[in-house]
């Protein structure tokens, strides 16, 4: 699509080109030059402060790896809790009967509406109040909660558009055979949607990622970010470094989340047993809850 | 029963929310749009530039990128973004930070909408002798920007949610006082719903005209 918009470059073309190519070098070299400046000024650039991530294992046994595990142990629970929750709560936004379909579409849209954040400080408060729960298991709790929450509803939407986006002929047959409502939804129309959501899902994975994050920001919850400030305490006010190593580490990690989300919706495609409803990644953003349906025309914003 | 809202400034805070929301709103729609423009563009360099930056930023979580303005930006490199008081200061930083990961967003949601303008358009623009400059400025963004109202307002709800991050580094936004609340006053329920009520009333309304906007003005195919 893109070679659409210029023809291909003849010799004026080309040098025009040429010559934005170095203007935009150069610009690029200058903005690269002042932070190798101010990083330089300020000593962030020493090899002692760089060296612990390469010589010293405990940078990674004390601060890294453990926050890492948090952030997954906090996703991958997040992620188990909501995915039924969210099954849930999208098949009964579905249903004939409007006593169901209304409170299930106001719970959704509400929590859809309200910053996770939000969320996790309610929780982080509400938990305070239980004296079952220990302070230490507190902040995993409430980020759990919080993301529990919020990605119950979005996961709620993504698996409503994954039915809707199946061909209404399945659920017809279904019916022409004579299947019961329940029978027609979980033997007909959820395995097939099952496959057309995963890259849907797959990719809010990568939103749960990120949003443990406020977690080790504002709820004294230990994950990767978390970790940033007594590692560059412990050497020597490394603070850049720190979070140049932790911002790799999430964007490696979610990247390879990204990257097998668009592989499998490519592979999902292509293949020729289901019926090539798929539901990427982008789709989910564009549903709008009037357009399908719904009570409300938010379309709250889901997978940033 | 609301008399726990005495000494505590909601509407200011939800202002401070409000101000975060529309200047960053504001710089990443023309950083967004310039790098969607770099994306598309004839030079491979701008193109691979644009390519990174996407898919670097948007992978990273917007608090770390927050708290990186503060701690890295501001107290180790000493960039104050011309502000004087501490204040001013975290609000800047907050601003470049949610500028910075939401240009990403907008960014595809435009590339997403120059993908939906016919090819016979631009292949007619490049007929009659358009630059690429000219084709992209004059044809094909103005029938993306129409087509593209729908996924910016999700962009734009996402951000407004999204401001709450600036907590993290003490910007006195809505989420900071709620916080400051729950730890000083016992009606946790209450509190908790006033601050989500505020929010359904900043995005509801946002993506209910929005929508409504999309509808009007998209171009009729």
């Amino acid at each position: 699509m893109t070679s659409i918009l210029y023809d291909a470059p003849g010799p004026r073309a080309k040098r025009r080109n040429v010559l934005l190519t170095v203007v935009f070098l150069a610009a690029f070299a200058a903005v690269l030059l002042w932070v190798y400046r101010t990083l330089d000024e300020r000593n962030q650039l020493d090899w002692d402060k760089w060296s612990p991530f390469f010589t010293d294992s405990r940078s990674w046994t004390t601060y890294i790896l453990p926050g890492l595990e948090n952030t997954l142990i906090a996703a991958s629970l997040a992620m188990v809790i909501a995915l039924p929750l969210g099954a849930f709560f999208g098949i009964s936004r579905l249903s004939d009967h409007s006593w169901v379909r209304l409170p299930s579409s106001i719970v959704v849209e509400f929590f859809r509406a309200i910053p996770v954040l939000i969320l996790m400080l309610f929780a982080n408060e509400l938990y305070t109040q239980f004296e079952g729960i220990s302070s230490d298991n507190r902040p995993l709790y409430a980020v759990v909660t919080g993301l529990v929450l919020y990605n119950a509803a979005v996961l709620a939407e993504i698996v409503r558009a994954g039915i809707l986006s199946l061909p209404k002929g399945q659920g017809e047959a279904a019916m022409a055979i004579g299947m019961r409502k329940g029978q027609i939804m979980r033997s007909v129309l959820l395995p097939q949607s099952v496959t057309a959501m995963l890259p849907a899902i797959v990719s809010q994975l990568v939103v749960i990622v990120k949003d443990t994050a406020l977690g080790g920001a504002l709820l004294t919850f230990s994950e990767l970010l978390a970790s940033v400030r007594p590692m560059s305490s412990f050497y020597g006010a490394n603070t850049i470094a720190s979070f140049t190593v932790v911002a790799l580490i999430f964007v490696a990690l979610n990247f390879a989340l990204t990257t097998f989300a668009s592989w499998l919706e490519k592979r999902l495609r292509r293949s020729k047993k289901s019926t090539g409803a798929v539901l990427g990644a982008d789709d989910v953003d564009d549903i709008n809850a009037a357009e399908v349906g719904g009570t409300f025309g938010t379309g709250a914003g889901g997978t940033i | 029963m609301f008399d726990f809202l005495e000494g505590y400034d909601l509407l200011g805070a939800f202002w401070v929310t409000v101000q975060l929301t529309v200047y960053s709103a504001i710089g990443s729609l023309i950083w967004g749009t310039l790098l969607a423009a770099m994306r598309v563009s004839p030079v491979p360099l701008m193109r691979g530039f644009g390519t990174a930056y996407v898919n670097v930023v948007r992978n990273i979580p917007l608090t770390v990128i927050i708290i990186f303005t503060s701690l890295g930006l501001y107290q180790t490199l000493s960039i104050t973004l011309g502000a004087k008081d501490v204040t001013d200061i975290n609000f800047r930083l907050a601003v470049l930070g949610l500028i910075a990961y939401t240009a990403a967003f907008v960014c595809e949601a435009v590339r997403s909408g120059i993908n939906t303008v016919p090819v016979g358009q631009a292949e007619a623009a490049r007929a009659i002798g358009l630059s690429f400059s000219q084709v992209l400025g004059l044809i094909v963004l103005p029938q993306a920007f129409r087509s593209v109202v729908g996924p910016l307002a999700n962009v734009l709800i996402a951000l407004t949610k999204n401001t709450t991050v600036a907590a993290a580094i003490g910007v006195a936004e809505a989420a900071y006082l709620m916080k400051e609340m729950i730890e000083n006053e016992a009606e946790l329920l209450l509190i908790s719903a006033v601050f989500a009520f505020g929010f359904v009333c900043l995005t509801l309304p946002t993506g209910l005209i929005l929508g409504w906007v999309s509808k009007k003005v998209a171009v009729k195919r």
